[in-house]
């Protein structure tokens, strides 16, 4: 079965790391792994490569989540990528922004990986 | 959920708050103040070593970000909790401080509400400064 690619946009390292352990708790074979700590280099990385899933904060320095959807939705390399919003964000408006961005779905933290893997699994293509 | 630890309320106390490590995080907009938690390096640490993994509780740096990331759901599901909140008040990114000897005063009036709780024995406080 073939690994996942999956990349982790974050500005906080913990925050990348339980995202990871969620993931992996969550039962997904993880092949790499990459970060980004804020959406303008989750833009770097995306370019880099195919990916299977990019999972992304909203509240960021540099670049926001948001903005960073909104330029991700002009990448060739990131078309057909499911994106799944983690974040602490509660306000209505931000999430329809989101998912009027492009976002997939939406995950609020705190998590578990019970929950990562309901809104993760459908975007995978059976995988999990 | 995410440290997957229970922390249990405590009757209120006369005490202020202590501890060596403080995570907070502003909020502005239709509430304006500031969320923290407050506690001892060891909960610090322990509760990074169970959001992390094992050797979090070493990392200095690891164990101030995980803090920091705590009190950011915690002040965040407030906000989204209260209504008009969400769509109205921001947060800011979480600021952690290292020591015990440090005071905070406030520009404006403001009313303080405190939650100790434990953790393993020991005391952690979560506040809610509110500017009037």
């Amino acid at each position: 079965m073939k690994k996942l690619k999956v990349l982790i946009v974050d500005d906080s390292s913990v925050m990348r790391k339980i995202v990871e352990r969620s993931l992996r708790q969550a039962g997904l074979d993880l092949g790499e792994v990459l970060e980004a700590s804020n959406g303008a280099e989750g833009l770097v990385e995306v370019q880099k490569g195919a990916w299977d899933l990019i999972l992304s904060d909203i509240n960021m320095p540099a670049m926001d989540g948001l903005e960073f959807l909104k330029n991700l939705s002009g990448l060739e390399c990131a078309k057909g990528v499911p994106v799944v919003m983690i974040t602490t964000e509660g306000s209505e408006a931000r999430v329809v922004e989101a998912l009027s961005a492009g976002a997939r779905g939406y995950i609020r933290k705190p998590f578990t990986p019970e929950q990562v893997k309901e809104r993760v699994a459908p975007l995978l293509g059976g995988v999990l | 959920m995410m440290a997957r630890a229970r922390l249990e309320p405590v009757p209120v106390l006369a005490e202020e708050p202590k501890g060596a490590r403080t995570a907070m995080v502003g909020l502005a907009g239709a509430l304006c103040g500031m969320m923290s938690i407050r506690c001892s390096s060891a909960s610090a640490g322990q509760l990074a070593s169970l959001m992390l993994g094992g050797d979090a509780a070493e990392n200095p740096s690891m164990i101030a970000d995980a803090l920091g990331e705590l009190c950011n759901m915690v002040a965040g599901n407030f906000k989204a909790k209260i209504s008009n909140l969400a769509d109205h008040c921001m947060l800011s990114v979480p600021t952690v401080i290292s020591g015990e000897d440090y005071s905070l005063q406030t520009s404006s009036p403001a009313e303080i509400f405190q939650i100790p709780l434990t953790y393993l024995g020991e005391l952690l406080w979560v506040s809610l400064t509110v500017h009037e």
